[in-house]
């Protein structure tokens, strides 16, 4: 039987930065027609090895084949020129040219005398929209679009220069349901159309619908390359984590305390109306719902950052004012956004520093901030958290996802709050750290916090959760039970097709 | 699925709006055409000599080297660099070929040769310090600002070209024509329209914006970033060079810091003409008209009697709406774009 020959291949790469030896004897093959997974935790080695593909590193073991070929990438425009595009998580395109500069540049058709031929330009680029599936104006610029329209523009980009593999790193972990949908349509013609894709996710419910085969990695060694059929996620996790994964969703049954969070009425123009609910010590409560419902601005309005219009909020009984994201911190009040880069954490500022924001007074003395009490705090916190970290002096920005997530975590619980919110508390943390993340959240109810946890993901509202609030366009629709929720009851609920009986 | 992310259905995407588009992006050359416009006319009807013949020419001899040197910065600026040094280089120019021309009865094309080898060796400087040693262009070009002043100064010796000393054929460049039309604003012209052509219809002049705009995706997308930084510079060096002879052969009488403090002013006149100053947007012609602008209002007020002071006020009063009216612009753009791509059904 003779075995076909892919399109792109590692034989046996390594790649060590300084001590770090980021791949060990990697190898992996892409064959035209078939889109393979990349599975493996944060930190497991996915990135170097797609820079590896695109020419921004050079290993320093083993070769690159390109259709059987020993190849070397010395630069991005060596592999783009080899027929391999790589669309990151978030594309950079140039957000004052348009969108059909963007996919042409240094390109562009040519006319007499050399010049630019817009209307060939715009036809051809308009064609490849055409071709994708994807309504989109050639001539409007990139400033404002989505980034699951970023990525359409950088994937037309890949098409327009023939590219033979397209290499996706993690491009889902921004898009909403929809915009997924769209994405895999994309991605099966083009599967279809004989392109070799490479495709990496978190979601392996993702990995599981999209993938033929998968190669898994960890701590940068090569696991295993097989078909997806006749695997199962667990099979997969545990390749991955190398054990049997503890419980992802560890849920200790607590006994709901006093009512510490009570919301009444709450109601902000144009984001959300009426929305009460009460959250008890010890209690986990999700906020589930889709993608605008409102969910996020409950939260923003309740910690003070956006005023609200009309309505009430409560922590232990005591009523905050409106619009004081102090006053609710003093009142107790604690909120992990959902976006960890932008609003959680101050990437270029050390650990340490970063857990010790939200209590500089108690970490000063006098009118100085003491290292000593900063570094205190923070060791005592990285204990408490399990954080893996080199030392507390790097910066923020070098840790894994899931790590930086306790950081944010760390700086909030360090102000002893009686109620903590978090925003999509796992979002881009891979499977062994999300167990821990929920392990935490658990303990911290158990230990009588009360947790207000807003969600996109349904088994975690599920697993999580003792009573879950359902969203709907700026309203409460449901609250079900922790044994009545299920994927279905949540998700009906979510899109408004909840009807009384389900309760 | 087991995310809870959905959207509800997509509108129908609407048609028609890149016209609209179109209009909001050149918004800044037709308002300040607009302002231009309601300038001239108050001060015509205020003062109805104004508008005479010789008016009009004065205006436009006055602002041809703001508007040259207003093209050279615009490339410079679009890839989000900057150049302060070109006040010192048309100082220094004009001073050189002034000594040059001085006395003999020297030939034109050589002073201009002259003064565009001068220009072009400074603006050399500054791009390869910029774009080969990565040093911040603000610092670079300050630093070179007062080098090449103070060789200015040196070469000077506290001399100074007088009119008298230049020949008739360099002058006669300064304030002759052809066909009634002044040969400086015709140069002008000339050179804007050439550097605007260039960016907008050949892909190496469309890498100028994409460095400006990303210079992130400009490294992916293999943009030679060095090469065309340093042409950036090199061209507005020669556009400064040819100020400076021009400068020579409008003025006749020169001092080595002649130009001193204009480099803000063409900075000025870039920014009011709708260039943003972190790159990517603008055009030479909205530069030009910038130019157009500052150089009127100049006029305008010596017509009006109004204490001359008031210029540099009025020129910063200028700025500061322009970048106001940039930001509000920008957040409307934003949202309209973020409108289409919500009915786009993303």
């Amino acid at each position: 039987m003779s075995e076909p020959t892919p399109v792109l291949a590692l034989v046996d790469v390594s790649k060590s930065f300084g001590a770090v030896r980021a791949l060990r004897g990697v190898r992996l093959e892409l064959y035209a027609g078939e889109v393979h997974a990349l599975a493996g935790e944060n930190g497991a080695g996915k990135s170097t090895l797609v820079k590896t593909f695109a020419g921004v590193h050079r290993p320093d073991g083993g070769r690159i084949l390109l259709g059987g070929e020993p190849v070397v990438f010395n630069s991005p425009a060596d592999a783009q020129a080899a027929g391999v595009a790589v669309i990151y998580q978030e594309p950079t395109l140039f957000p004052d040219l348009s969108v059909a500069e963007n996919i042409f540049m240094g390109r562009q058709p040519r006319g007499a005398f050399g010049r630019i031929d817009r209307t060939a330009m715009h036809a051809e680029a308009a064609g490849l929209f055409e071709r994708l599936g994807v309504p989109m104006d050639p001539r409007r610029p990139a400033r404002g679009l989505s980034i699951a329209d970023q990525q359409v523009v950088e994937i037309a980009k890949a098409i327009s220069r023939d590219a033979k593999v397209l290499i996706m790193d993690e491009p889902t972990a921004a898009l909403t349901g929809q915009e997924t949908a769209r994405l895999f349509s994309v991605v099966k013609a083009l599967r279809e159309q004989g392109c070799a894709l490479l495709f990496i996710s978190h979601r392996l419910e993702e990995i599981f619908e999209l993938c033929q085969r998968v190669t898994t990695l960890r701590d940068g060694q090569w696991i295993a390359s097989e078909t997806l059929e006749g695997l199962t996620p667990d099979d997969l996790v545990t390749r991955m984590v190398g054990r049997e994964l503890d419980e992802l969703y560890p849920k200790q049954d607590v006994e709901p305390g006093e009512v510490a969070l009570k919301v009444s009425r709450l109601t902000r123009e144009a984001a959300f109306t009426d929305v009460s609910f009460e959250v008890r010590r010890g209690e986990i409560v999700a906020l589930a719902g889709l993608v605008g419902a409102g969910r996020s601005e409950v939260a923003r309005a309740i910690f003070g950052v956006d005023r609200w219009d009309a309505g009430s909020v409560e922590v232990d009984g005591r009523p905050l004012k409106a619009a004081s994201p102090t006053d609710a911190m003093a009142a107790g009040l604690a909120l992990v956004p959902e976006d960890r880069r932008q609003q959680g954490l101050v990437m270029e500022m050390s650990i340490e520093r970063n857990m010790g924001l939200t209590r500089l007074r108690a970490l000063s003395r006098g009118p100085l901030i003491s290292r000593a009490a900063e570094r205190a705090n923070a060791a005592d916190w990285a204990v408490r958290l399990q954080l893996k970290y080199a030392k507390a002096g790097d910066a923020v920005g070098v840790l894994s996802g899931g790590n930086q997530q306790k950081v944010v975590l760390a700086k909030w619980l360090a102000t002893e709050p009686s109620v903590l919110i978090v925003d999509e508390p796992t979002r881009g943390i891979d499977v062994g750290t999300k167990a821990e993340v929920h392990r935490l959240l658990s303990e911290l109810a158990a230990g009588g916090l009360a947790v207000l946890m807003i969600s996109s993901d349904l088994p975690e509202v599920i697993g999580m959760a003792d009573r879950v609030l359902v969203m709907h366009e700026g309203r409460i629709t449901a609250e079900i039970p922790r044994e009545q929720a299920t994927e279905e009851s949540v998700m009906s609920a979510a899109t408004g097709r909840y009807g009384k009986e389900a309760a | 699925m087991t995310t809870l992310t959905s959207v509800p259905p997509a509108h129908k995407a609407p048609k028609a709006e890149g016209g609209l588009l179109d209009l909001v992006l050149r918004a800044r050359e037709l308002s300040i055409l607009g302002a231009l416009i309601v300038l001239v006319a108050v001060t015509a009807i205020v003062n109805p000599r104004f508008l005479s013949a010789q008016g009009i020419e004065d205006i436009f001899l006055n602002a041809s080297i703001l508007v040259l040197l207003a093209v050279g910065q615009t490339l410079v600026v679009i890839t989000r660099n900057i150049d302060l040094s070109v006040g010192s280089v048309v100082g220094l120019v004009a001073f050189v070929t002034g000594k040059y021309v001085s006395g003999d009865d020297r030939s034109v094309v050589m002073a201009i040769l002259i003064g565009l080898a001068i220009g072009a060796l400074c603006g050399l400087v500054n791009g390869l310090l910029v774009s080969f040693c990565g040093v911040p262009a603000l610092v670079v070009t300050l630093g070179t600002l007062y080098v090449i002043q103070g060789i200015g100064y040196y070469i000077a010796q506290g001399d100074q070209i007088n009119a008298a000393d230049v020949p008739q054929s360099l002058l006669d460049l300064g304030s002759g024509g052809v066909l009634g039309v002044p040969y400086l604003p015709l140069i002008a012209v000339l050179v804007m329209a050439a550097v605007g052509y260039y960016l907008r219809a050949y892909p190496s002049g469309r890498e100028f914006y994409a460095i400006g705009s990303s210079p992130e995706a400009a490294r992916l997308a293999g943009v030679p970033i060095r090469r065309r930084v340093l042409t950036a510079y090199v061209v507005s060096g020669l556009l400064a060079g040819l100020a400076g002879v021009l400068w020579l052969a409008r003025f006749g009488t020169v001092v080595a810091d002649a130009a001193g403090g204009w480099e803000l002013k063409v900075v000025s006149a870039v920014v009011v003409g709708g260039v943003a100053i972190v790159g990517g947007v603008g055009t030479v012609y909205g530069a030009a008209l910038g130019a157009l602008l500052l150089t009127t209002i100049g006029s305008v007020l010596v017509v009006l009697k109004v204490n001359s002071f008031w210029q540099d006020a009025l020129t910063g009063l200028l700025l500061l709406l322009a970048i106001s009216v940039d930001r509000l612009l920008a957040l409307r753009m934003n949202r309209v774009l973020r409108k289409r791509s919500a009915h786009h059904g993303s």
